[in-house]
């Protein structure tokens, strides 16, 4: 065991695990952080994916230790009570059917946007390809990604709307 | 061609009334719910004080009572509580749609428990396309007899008569006199009803009240947002698997390595000084490994050294010698065969005779993650989290495979991957509270991506054979089809004697399953026909991972590939437009079951084909140059009454053997619709489900494992394969005069059943090239283009 400094959504958190222990398991059942899940273990399938220094990464085969920058998940999309605008469009296209993998569609899809604000249907499908979706929702994925990019391009994020309780 | 020739003009009438009327509601819903979530918090609650109630026993909730329906708060608010489960399609939302119209209250001040032992009744959880088709009904029944029962309260309270009474968003007025006015939260809010309900089972328990008209239905028809998307989005939503209990540990199978294997040796000392190791628990053939930690136990479980035995004989044949080993197998059953007019005669007489054989291997379910759940020991009872769709059945599974009386019992549902049958074949349930009763502390399983792969229950292999006569003017006068399922051992929901852990165990039972086969429906009026189904087994059928299970529409794909693929051949034969020749074949008949449905498929392969723009010739369409070469095809299905065609227009690269299919157009006709959207998605998600299963899905093995384990094995459908287009057209169109109101039937199977043929099909029409083996695969596509010299 030793003792791992991790900086998550915003604050750092100290734990004590082996140093190969993944990230996956230290966010879910040592921080609560519950948005990433285990799908495959393999990072195949992208349901454990969060941002770690701008890029969409496996937590499931990431190796706690190694992990040197800022980790943001889905939990920390949101800020002061306002949804994430492609939270919000996953609200408005009604995307999920079971929802177990939208954790990975939508922070790979967050890392996607945060570096190309306009992808064209073609860098949608293809940047998305290895995220994994057992009960098909891809078409509205994509849809969904569409409204969000146009969402982010129209307004502010600061102006972003309201989580309705 | 002018595909509405031939329907009568008061189901044409009846269609155009009913789509406006749909149309004109449906456009409401964007105004109504446009914020969606008003219910979320009160929904969250409930659901989190399900899972915090009492040490137990746990009786099972009386049907016969109102109160275990509903539950009115002071607030003037409403629980509904519910003997169902949700897979993904939303269901939830559309009984408090449903319930919310009955009670007379707003849609927003209802939430909705569904799925735990014991506090929401038994209707035996998901399954079959139920929910609204049976098991909306005693709730619509229950939640008007509760409107009722508060009409007679508040006549009582306000000294006014009933008849003198309005009701409107749980608020009940005098009508004569706005002031005399009392809500439900006032009458009976935070208290019982104590009023008894009727009926021999759940599904036809009733109060005395009726339930509305259709017509009278105000939340019914339009789409309300469904309620568990927002905490599904934002991370806030438990699932079954985030289940963490005080003193929980972790527990991973150690699965055989091969197929029937006998573990003959376990060597703990290899994982004793693995940090967080407690302890190895097997019986039999059956090991686990626990640990404190999560990621612990997967290191224990995978460096756990054990020795197995391999059987006697080879379990089954390879998968590439899979379909002539099925051709030679001795079926172990045999259906009954459908015999209609003389077949023998009318093919001895035909102008034309076409034979095809159709190969569908075994189909994984293959859910996002592994089966999970998290059992608690304590107080000498058994609490199980799970996401078991059928938490019901799981609950009398687990109780009898422990030797637990059932009140001592209890399943909390919780959300979980889709599994398409798969988690009524659960096994992590039991593993689970066996483990746990085992050492005393809570335990959490959950299934690795091999494991769950390799070791799911698989949806059966199907090899169909089928013979059509065609006379001189191109009709089909006699078929033949003759399937034959590689079912044998079928496992069944939930059943103690058959989970895997008891087989593994030893404590199985003696007897395996018969499995079935499935035939088409009466889709078509063919005079002659003989049909029959069987089944044949693989020479092991116990602790194997090809062991079969219900796959959403179970064998309604394979047995619908085959059938509707060959139609599309005879049509070919006659050198008539597909569709046409379809047509050709029903009869608008309301006189009996069959023929009901028939009239109704007029109706739905019209609409589809308004919808795609079907151009009407014969297949296959004229060859161009280039490498990308496109067609379209059309397949249809019923399941249950439900009516379900599809077109597919695909491009197919002739380099590379690729298929996309670039568009998908979809009529779907399964009676009263609740919420369009939800109803919409789900035909969407089923439709590329079918894609999947057409383009990549196979259950891969040797002849002593499997040999499909993970994504890249075994490929499952990905964001290139999505379409450019997806129309989906709810017909809704009823055409029997007689009935008053529309009742809905099952729609979360159904719309997957025909979309293997329309793919091949359309591949026929883009290439001339028919492929009667799925998955249609690059290479095997570019196969058949180069043996056809495409």
């Amino acid at each position: 065991m030793g003792r791992i400094t991790l900086r998550v959504n915003g604050s750092a958190h100290a734990v004590d695990v082996e140093p190969e222990t993944p990230l996956l398991y230290i966010l879910r059942n040592d921080l609560g952080l519950q948005g990433p899940r285990f799908g495959c273990g393999l990072g195949q399938c992208g349901a454990c994916t969060v941002i770690i220094n701008g890029a969409a990464v496996r937590s499931c085969i990431l190796p706690a230790s190694s992990i040197k920058g800022e980790i943001t998940t889905l939990e920390g999309l949101s800020s002061n009570g306002r949804l994430h605008p492609l939270q919000q469009a996953w609200i408005d296209e009604q995307v999920p059917q079971c929802g177990f993998c939208q954790n990975g569609q939508i922070m790979t899809a967050k890392a996607m946007l945060d570096k190309n604000p306009h992808p064209t249907d073609a860098e949608i499908r293809e940047t998305m390809n290895a995220t994994l979706c057992r009960c098909m929702t891809y078409f509205r994925v994509q849809a969904a990604i569409k409204r969000a990019a146009q969402t982010m391009g129209d307004i502010p994020p600061s102006a972003a709307k309201e989580v309705v309780a | 061609m002018n595909p509405s020739r031939g329907i009568p003009k008061q189901v044409e009438e009846i269609l155009t009334t009913h789509r406006r009327g749909f149309l004109r509601s449906a456009g409401l819903l964007m105004v109504s719910f446009a914020t969606g979530s008003g219910a979320r918090p009160a929904n969250e609650d409930a659901q989190s004080s399900a899972v915090a109630s009492a040490a137990g026993p746990y009786p099972d909730p009386d049907f016969r009572q109102l109160d275990s329906w509903i539950v009115i708060h002071e607030n003037n608010s409403a629980t509904f509580y519910v003997g169902k489960t949700d897979c993904g399609q939303g269901t939830g939302t559309s009984f408090r749609q449903l319930m919310a119209d009955e009670l007379d209250i707003a849609f927003e001040r209802t939430a909705c428990i569904m799925g735990s032992t014991d506090n929401t009744v038994d209707q035996g959880g998901s399954g079959g396309s139920t929910a609204m088709e049976r098991d909306s009904w005693p709730m619509r029944r229950a939640a008007a007899e509760a409107r009722r029962v508060l009409l007679e309260m508040g006549s009582a309270h306000l000294g006014v008569p009933v008849d003198q009474l309005t009701v409107s968003q749980a608020v009940i007025t005098a009508k004569g006199d706005p002031s005399k006015r009392v809500t439900y939260g006032d009458l009976v809010g935070g208290k019982k009803f104590h009023v008894a309900l009727t009926g021999a089972n759940v599904n036809v328990v009733t109060g005395i009240a009726k339930v509305k008209p259709v017509q009278e239905l105000k939340y019914t028809g339009q789409s309300p947002q469904r309620y568990d998307i927002p905490p599904k989005v934002d991370g806030s939503l438990k699932w079954a698997v985030d289940v963490r209990l005080p003193g929980m540990v972790h527990a991973r199978n150690v699965k055989p390595p091969f197929a029937c294997a006998r573990l003959i040796g376990i060597d703990e000392s290899s994982v004793r000084s693995l940090p967080g190791f407690l302890k190895v628990v097997s019986k039999g053939n059956y090991a686990a490994v626990v640990c404190e930690r999560e990621e612990q136990a997967i290191r224990a479980a995978r460096q756990l050294k054990t020795t197995w035995e391999k059987p006697a004989i080879a379990p089954f044949p390879a998968s590439e010698n899979l379909f002539e080993y099925m051709r030679a197998a001795k079926p172990t059953s045999s259906s009954r065969p459908i015999v209609e007019g003389n077949p023998d005669a009318a093919f001895s007489g035909a102008v034309k005779i076409i034979e095809a054989d159709y190969e569908v291997p075994f189909q994984g379910h293959t859910a996002i993650s592994g089966a999970h759940a998290t059992a608690d020991p304590s107080n000498g009872q058994m609490t199980v989290y799970s996401n078991d769709m059928k938490s019901y059945g799981m609950r009398n599974g687990i109780a009898a495979f422990l030797g637990m009386p059932r009140d001592k019992v209890r399943v909390v549902w919780m959300e979980g991957p889709q599994g398409y049958g798969r988690t009524a074949a659960d096994d992590a349930g039991c593993e689970a509270a066996w483990i746990a009763r085992e050492i005393g502390r809570p335990v959490r399983i959950q299934w690795m991506r091999d494991e769950e792969t390799a070791w799911d229950t698989k949806g059966p292999a199907f090899l169909v054979k089928v013979r059509g006569a065609l006379d001189a003017k191109g009709r089909l006068l006699a078929y033949e089809y003759n399937a034959r399922s590689c079912d044998y051992n079928h496992v069944g929901y939930n059943e103690p004697d058959t989970v895997l852990i008891a087989q593994l165990m030893g404590s199985r039972r003696a007897n395996p399953a018969a499995g079935s086969s499935a035939m088409p429906s009466e889709m078509y009026a063919i005079p002659n026909r003989r049909m029959v189904g069987e089944v044949v087994g693989l020479p092991l059928v116990w602790e194997t991972p090809l062991r079969t299970g219900n796959l959403r529409d179970p064998n309604g794909p394979q047995s619908t590939f085959a059938a509707e693929s060959f139609i599309d051949e005879l049509a070919a034969a006659a050198k008539d437009d597909p569709l046409a020749f379809r047509m050709k074949m029903l009869t608008a008949d309301n006189s009996d079951d069959s023929g009901f449905r028939r009239a109704r498929s007029i109706a739905v392969l019209r609409a589809v084909s308004e919808a795609y723009g079907w151009d009407s010739r014969p297949s296959p369409g004229p060859r161009v140059k280039g490498a990308i070469l496109s067609g379209r095809g059309v397949a249809y299905s019923f399941r249950g009454q439900t009516i379900v065609a599809q077109i597919a227009e695909v491009e197919v690269n002739r380099e590379t053997g690729h298929v996309w299919a670039k568009r998908l157009a979809c009529a779907h006709d399964c009676g009263l619709i609740v919420n369009p959207q939800s109803l919409r998605h789900a035909v969407e998600c089923a439709m590329l489900h079918g894609l999947s299963r057409a383009l990549h899905e196979e259950v891969r093995f040797d002849t002593e494992k499997i040999t499909s384990v993970d994504w890249v094995s075994h490929p499952t459908l990905r964001h290139a394969d999505a379409p450019g287009r997806i129309d989906v057209v709810l017909v809704n169109g009823d055409p029997n005069p007689k009935r008053s109101d529309l009742p809905p039937y099952g729609a979360g199977e159904a719309a997957l059943k025909p979309m293997l043929a329309a793919i091949a099909n359309a591949i026929y029409d883009a290439t001339g090239v028919r492929i009667r083996r799925v998955p249609f695969r690059d290479d095997r596509v570019l196969a058949a283009l180069k043996a056809a010299g495409v």
